[in-house]
């Protein structure tokens, strides 16, 4: 998905119907962790990011040098003992700037998703729930976002915005928020017409308790699959940003923004290029390996 | 057929004049003076008083959308800052660039993730299924932009077989335009091709445990013809929706690519144009981006239509 | 109904799932004769289905699996055939018609496309030649105007034309032994009636043996000269229609004809509608006795204990075969007398 659409029909989640309280029902958190434990793929999704977590979080610790410092001894340096990774066009240490590039991708990835969650979830909530007018107009509202592709509204809002990091994650946070939306929507209208909320309904529960306490703990699982798969097209985005010059600005460190300049030096140092996409490609394999599990896992109809 | 076609049409007009509402909406997030910022460094103060006019920028914001609208509606949208030129035909010029690439790479994610699929899906659980997956996997995750520099480092830098970069129109030489394409075209149709060999496996998976693959069986139809004359078929509708889908990420896609390769198309118009602080032109390729993204579900949604007996003959 | 055209040995299919292997079909042997028509009842789950689809090798491997046994159509064992060579009888040899005529049918092709299909491949027809047949085959199973209708789509007819058209897929190549798979259970009342007529109107002119598949006695009365009640994967009782309605030795098939309406006595005449207490059992960890004891009120410790084999009932007529280890006729005359 090198451009990340994060539309929520290639996730192909099942409506959780047929299954009321997948949540609440006791031993199914158990069951689930156990489902989830038989596919090895989906674990090593887990634990590759949870490594990349740590890189992030202790990158000051682990790399070896400044990841901003110049050394005009090892402009384009090869590949060496003292730099493993060499050095780029101003003889920064690869290493070093891919362990703390971690830092924009997987904060990128979380906080861009955290937004479109945040936004789209009460939003598809209430659409779902409340119907009517408001379902109408959220509803348009979101076809209108999902008819100016993913990337190209990120482009057009970082541009607005003006180039940073965190306008960035901005913009890919808004560009998501619609899928989650219809996600949000679809799931929402689903279980509202299981018996177990109607019958919440008839014994007198407030709209509000049963959407809360009885829809959304049943939409959890499809919300939290999207989000994986989610944080992964948004590494990419932020990648696709940093590497047209959106994102994250020099001389602060991103996998994009290296695999941008590198792309000026590539017959002379192919490994500023290499290792870069190579983590890219590392992260989000690993979140797109830890979805797929999770959906597996959580799928209702994957049950026997 | 016609009534289909008429219901499809009232729902993608409304939803492209709220996207375009959006779209002009994007102007208020500029920091500043709207005037100042669409004039870029110019501060000449003649100038700016005559964007004011031009954009009616003393107007409300509807009023103003009012005017632009309706200059989009005549095909007139803006003037190009950098380039002097009226953006629509800045982008008649680069659109149909976009337009073959967007073609060729849908071309490869059919002809790799349409196979790939079915036999992912006819293979269930073997060795040729998980392969298959393997490798949608890799196309989901690799970024293409990468993808492209890997490439070009390969058959430009090492090989010398291809161009890294540049383009020439088919009508100049047919050849050098695909030479020129080849690597563009595969890269952006790469990440499709997972999506489609990821939507062919599930729709023929539906289809091959249906009731009529079973009577098919039953007649002593060939594992072959089952798969191909009664399964794909049926199987293609799913596949035709879901991938037109696509569109939108090929569009995306485009820009990267586009960038990579230096191909001068829809996508580098835009990012040239976002650097160039040349904003008539960024809303001009978003709203004709969104247009054809709309444009090209609607089609799709006319052969899904037409290969669906059901609504042929309705 | 001389020669034997169908014989099954001993015959067990299982699916593996991830709780554990499904076990389908345990053992179940019968034969047929040429032109005979058995009726097999069951509830599903039974293994009435999947045993004859299991035959041809219509189950999807895996997670199905044949775990014995022999299948000989006449004198061939259709088990040990290659795939080409099973697919030469399906469709040809043995005719197939199934449940749902809504979804047996292929949506996106016409009619002709499906009835010409079986007749290209098994007896060669050219084009045309199989296209005049088709339409042959439309008239025989009596759908008006059948010229017309051949370039139809199966969603332009209607539910019970579609079963006809099911049917003359089924007999398109004049086979030996058409296998009817609840051919009538997704129809109105009426259209049932009129398709098990079709049928045996059918059957009069074309003399194949039939196997019927149902879960519906009532039609098995109207349709069939031997009946074969099957229950978790086994046969718990098999013979001559009337001898089974009149004389039934199994508490299973005695169930089951309790909760058929019976509409022949009048008021009077009517009973209470029986219902058969509990749930079918788990077929992944069958009981080691007869399956239908934890169900049976008159099952006795051995039954709960060891399966009962199939054996020529005492004081029945030739041929009507039971398991069970109790004597129904003994228990139901001192049941009456108290």
């Amino acid at each position: 998905m090198s451009t990340g659409t994060p539309i929520a029909e290639t996730a192909g989640i099942a409506a959780p119907t047929g299954s009321p309280g997948l949540i609440q029902e006791p031993g199914t958190v158990t069951a689930f962790w156990r489902r989830l434990r038989a596919r090895p793929s989906a674990i090593a999704g887990l634990v590759i990011v949870g490594l990349l977590i740590l890189m992030a979080v202790f990158a000051p610790w682990i790399a070896p040098y400044d990841p901003t410092a110049t050394d005009w001894g090892n402009v384009r340096g090869s590949p060496s003992l003292a730099h493993p990774f060499g050095g780029d066009e101003v003889g920064r240490d690869v290493l070093s700037r891919i362990i703390f590039g971690a830092r924009a991708s997987l904060g990128a990835g979380l906080v861009s998703v955290a937004l479109a969650v945040s936004l789209g979830l009460p939003l598809g909530l209430l659409a779902g729930y409340a119907g009517g007018w408001i379902d109408g107009a959220i509803s348009r509202l979101t076809d209108a976002l999902l008819a100016i592709p993913f990337l190209i509204l990120a482009i057009a809002l970082a541009a607005f915005l003006g180039p940073s990091l965190v306008n960035a994650m901005i913009a890919i946070g808004l560009s998501a928020t619609s899928t989650f939306i219809r996600l949000t929507r679809a799931q929402v209208r689903a279980v509202a017409a299981e018996e177990f909320v109607e019958a919440a309904r008839a014994m007198g529960n407030p709209p509000w308790r049963i959407a809360f306490v009885h829809i959304l703990p049943n939409i959890v699982p499809a919300i939290l699959v999207q989000a994986t798969l989610t944080i992964a097209a948004a590494i990419i985005a932020e990648a696709s940003l940093s590497f047209l010059g959106l994102g994250q600005q020099p001389p602060e460190p991103s996998w994009g923004a290296m695999l941008n300049t590198a792309k000026n030096f590539m017959d002379q140092a192919p490994w500023m290029a290499i290792w870069p996409g190579l983590s890219i490609f590392l992260a989000v394999l690993a979140f797109n390996l830890f979805g797929d599990g999770l959906r597996d896992a959580l799928d209702p109809r994957q049950r026997a | 057929m016609l009534r289909f076609l008429a219901r499809r049409l009232a729902l993608a007009v409304p939803t492209l004049i709220l996207a375009s509402m959006i779209i002009f909406a994007l102007q208020q997030l500029l920091p500043g003076d709207v005037a100042t910022a669409l004039t870029g460094e110019e501060r000449d103060p003649q100038v700016i008083a005559f964007i004011r006019a031009k954009y009616h920028l003393d107007q409300p914001l509807p009023v103003r959308y009012a005017y632009w609208a309706g200059g989009v509606l005549r095909g007139d949208l803006g003037e190009s800052i950098r380039l002097q030129k009226p953006v629509s035909k800045l982008i008649v010029e680069k659109l149909p660039v976009t337009l073959e690439l967007a073609c060729l790479a849908m071309l490869v994610a059919l002809a790799i993730g349409v196979p790939m699929g079915v036999l992912s899906a006819v293979k269930r659980g073997q060795a040729a299924d998980t392969v298959a997956n393997g490798i949608a996997l890799w196309g989901l995750s690799v970024p293409n932009f990468w993808l492209g520099i890997l490439l070009i480092l390969l058959f430009s830098v090492e090989l010398g077989w291809l161009p890294a970069s540049g383009y020439v129109s088919p009508f100049e030489s047919l050849s050098e335009n695909l030479a020129a394409m080849v690597m563009p075209a595969f890269v952006l149709g790469n990440a499709i091709a997972a999506v489609m060999m990821r939507h062919t496996r599930a729709a023929m998976l539906g289809v091959l445990g249906s009731d009529y693959v079973r009577t098919a069986r039953a007649k002593g139809v060939s594992p072959l013809r089952v798969t191909l004359r009664h399964a794909l078929p049926n199987a293609a509708i799913p596949i035709i929706t879901l991938g037109a889908l696509e569109f939108g990420q090929l569009l995306s896609g485009a820009v990267l690519t586009e960038q990579v390769f230096s191909v001068p198309g829809f996508g580098k118009l835009m990012v040239d144009a976002v650097f160039n602080r040349d904003f008539a032109t960024v809303q001009g390729v978003v709203i004709c981006t969104a247009a054809t993204y709309i444009a090209l579900n609607l089609a799709a949604d006319l052969l899904a239509a037409a290969v669906n007996p059901k609504l042929r003959r309705a | 109904m001389t020669k034997p055209l169908l014989d099954v040995r001993d015959l067990a299919v299982a699916f593996d799932t991830d709780g554990g292997a499904v076990h389908a079909v345990n053992g179940v042997s019968y034969t047929l004769h040429e032109g005979e028509t058995l009726g097999i009842v069951g509830e599903s789950g039974s293994g009435k289905s999947v045993h004859v689809l299991a035959m041809l090798g219509l189950i999807p491997r895996p997670p199905g699996r044949i775990t014995g046994g022999q299948v000989l159509f006449e004198g061939r064992d259709l088990l040990a055939l290659k795939e080409r060579e099973i697919r030469k009888i399906r469709g040809g040899a043995i005719g197939f018609v199934f449940q749902d005529p809504m979804s047996s049918l292929n949506p996106g092709m016409t009619v002709a496309a499906q009835i010409v299909e079986p007749l290209r491949i098994h007896l060669g027809l050219d084009a045309r030649a199989a296209r005049a047949r088709a339409k042959e085959l439309l008239d025989l199973v009596r759908i008006p105007n059948a010229g017309a209708r051949l370039d139809q789509y199966p969603h332009e007819f209607s539910g019970g034309q579609r079963q006809r058209v099911m049917i003359a897929i089924g007999l398109s190549c004049r086979p030996k032994l058409l296998i009817a798979d609840e051919a009538t259970t997704a129809l109105d009342v009426t259209v049932q009636a009129e398709i098990v007529a079709l049928v045996q109107e059918l059957k009069r002119e074309l003399g194949m043996a039939i196997i019927w598949i149902t879960h519906d006695l009532g039609v098995v009365a109207g349709i069939s000269d031997t009946v074969q009640v099957m229950y978790a994967g086994r046969i718990l009782e098999r013979g001559p229609v009337d001898d089974i309605f009149s004389d039934p030795r199994n508490a299973y098939t005695l169930g089951l004809l309790r909760s058929l309406p019976d509409l022949s006595g009048g008021r009077a005449g009517r009973r209470r509608l029986h219902q058969i207490e509990g749930a079918p059992p788990d077929m992944r960890h069958l009981p080691p006795g007869d399956p239908f004891a934890p169900r049976n009120a008159y099952a006795t410790p051995r039954c709960r204990a060891e399966m009962p084999p199939l054996a020529q009932a005492p004081g029945a007529a030739p041929g009507h075969l039971v398991a069970a280890w109790y004597d129904l006729p003994d228990l139901l005359s001192r049941e009456a007398a108290r």
